[in-house]
């Protein structure tokens, strides 16, 4: 079986690094923590999908990491139609933020579809309903990528960002500077949509009372909707960034981020938007760390480890609110 | 009487799934007016209004509002149409702040300009509220959230305001506050008010007219001053 990079991130981050072995050095340090920025990065901006439709209609939206699965596809045919009509070598930031768009629009469709088709006829019924709806979405979803793209890896037209900065032995890619930066802007972006417009204040009223926000004359369904299509876009933003990082995106690639992108938003607090991205920040610079100083073998079991945690000792996590207040 | 009622129940019913909570109220609402729905708790009251706003599934029946039919109509519509409803418990938003819940009050309107007059008008309605606007909903006092469900209810400029037991879990004074409040509603800003009150006492002193609410069905209607001297409804409603 050949290994996904993802399997190796402490080795594949760049190969350049293979030669920062010494592990007490500062270098190694300093660079573990870009590549933890880097990866906390894109579990934060999927972790804001789980927590803003939990924060809404309290459901774990498990298909959730199909959505950045569906970007990553969507992005890499995008860059590969640009690259077949030559647009990619003369205009290769527009191609890029093109594909970026498109990607996030898609799954930003695909998501309201979702909640339309899979959840909305269950809004009435139990939790569990619901639930175990998007665990068949998961599967559906994840199928359906199986079906039309193919089972093998699909390329990511790689030769976007090649460029790198030295120095010394730390090493900072420009697609890491793209990634870090293009992820500080959404989640500035999020959050000046969710704390400083109307219709944030509208999402918030939403996640706190529905049936005061109807007598408000906030239509709960045009909020729901406009919630999974948010944090869709977001994950497809991840799922290109993965797709162009590590060079590759397959079929199931949404199923581990998806779960550590889901304990990185238990972690912050479910429910909780800036604990969301703190809990992101947290599990990526783990996994890097942990994968750079104890084991790689052992870099998913971090993640899970801090989720258990988390669940056993402050179930609210880092930033939420007591559960049995009297909201949702 | 030539005047048409703003608001009119006929025959309503409703509930929860096999649970019928309203079985077959009808009630008039004259423009201007402000009356009262009394009745012991669980009598069928809150989900009277409940009903109206469209948040409680209407089985049979009509609402008629300002002369339309209302049935159909979804409960995020109504508040725009100038129906609007300050719920049992208040239901301030907890963790948005006093401003955000005004403003949200407003939100299906755009004048922006004269939304930040009527919070300024709000402030002055309800100074308490004004000093502390950047605080979060969920930490003001019982009274001061009531103060602000009424201000938040007016944001959305209502031609009817239901009132749901204003006075629960009240002190007396601010009890008489709030109704003060209530009244000076009606006659300044002009606005028709249906209140329902278990405090059969100090809502029949505020309306015009009351309704008596028992198991679903309106058993009694009169001059708000004639039920207060009924002996029956001393009896039963005024601890006589």
């Amino acid at each position: 079986m050949r290994l996904l990079p993802w399997h190796k991130p402490h080795l594949l981050v760049r190969p350049n690094n293979l030669k920062l072995r010494k592990l007490n050095t500062m270098e190694y340090f300093i660079q573990q923590l870009i590549n933890g920025l880097t990866l906390g990065g894109m579990y934060a901006l999927i972790a804001l999908g789980y927590t803003m439709v939990y924060g809404v209609i309290q459901l774990i939206n498990f298909a959730h990491g199909e959505f950045f699965a569906a970007g990553g596809y969507v992005g890499a045919i995008a860059l590969a139609y640009f690259a077949g009509i030559g647009y990619m070598d003369s205009h290769p930031v527009i191609c890029l933020t093109a594909s970026f768009m498109i990607a996030m629009a898609y799954c930003a469709y695909l998501a309201v579809g979702v909640e339309k088709i899979a959840y909305k006829p269950l809004r009435k019924n139990s939790r569990l309903a619901a639930l175990l709806s998007a665990l068949g979405m998961s599967i559906f979803l994840s199928n359906g990528m199986m079906l039309t793209q193919g089972v093998y890896d699909k390329v990511y037209p790689g030769e976007l960002f090649q460029g790198r900065f030295d120095f010394g032995m730390v090493t900072i890619s420009y697609l890491q500077i793209m990634i870090v930066s293009l992820t500080a802007c959404l989640l500035v972006g999020l959050n000046l949509l969710v704390f400083k417009t109307k219709i944030g204040m509208a999402m918030r009223a939403t996640a706190q009372d529905k049936t005061m926000s109807a007598l408000v004359a906030i239509g709960s369904n045009r909020i729901i909707s406009l919630t999974f299509a948010i944090g869709a876009g977001l994950a497809a933003a991840a799922g290109i960034m993965y797709g162009l990082y590590y060079g590759s995106v397959k079929y199931d690639m949404g199923f581990v981020p998806g779960i550590k992108a889901f304990a990185a938003a238990v972690l912050g607090g479910i429910g909780n938007i800036t604990g969301a991205m703190i809990g992101g920040l947290i599990i990526g610079m783990v996994e890097i760390f942990g994968a750079g100083y104890i084991s790689g073998e052992y870099k998913d079991v971090f993640a899970f480890i801090i989720l258990i945690s988390v669940l056993y000792f402050k179930p609210n996590g880092i930033m939420g609110e007591n559960i049995d207040d009297t909201r949702v | 009487m030539s005047l048409q009622p703003i608001l009119e129940l006929k025959n309503v019913h409703s509930g929860y799934g096999s649970i019928k909570a309203l079985k077959g109220i009808s009630l008039k609402v004259m423009p201007g007016e402000i009356v009262a729905i009394i009745g012991a708790n669980g009598a069928g009251k809150s989900t009277t209004l409940m009903t109206i706003c469209g948040i409680v599934p209407i089985e049979k029946g009509e609402i008629y509002y300002d002369g339309k039919l209302i049935n159909k109509v979804s409960a995020e519509k109504l508040p725009t149409m100038g129906l609007c409803q300050v719920p049992e418990g208040r239901r301030i938003f907890p963790r948005l702040s006093v401003m955000e819940n005004l403003r949200l009050g407003a939100f299906h309107r755009d004048d922006t300009d004269q939304i930040m007059k009527d919070i300024q008008h709000s402030y002055e309605m309800f100074p308490i509220l004004g000093e502390r606007k950047a605080q979060q909903g969920g930490t003001l006092s019982g009274g001061e959230q009531q103060m602000l469900a009424i201000a938040r209810a007016l944001m959305t400029k209502p031609k009817v305001l239901l009132l749901d037991e204003p006075s629960l879990g009240l002190a007396p004074i601010i009890i008489q506050q709030i109704f003060d409040i209530i009244a000076k509603i009606n006659k300044e800003e002009d606005v028709t008010i249906l209140l329902v009150e278990q405090n059969a006492n100090l809502a029949l002193q505020a309306a015009s007219r009351g309704y008596v609410v028992e198991t679903g069905e309106i058993t009694l209607e009169d001059e708000a001053q004639s039920l207060l001297t009924n002996p029956k409804i001393r009896e039963a409603y005024l601890g006589e």
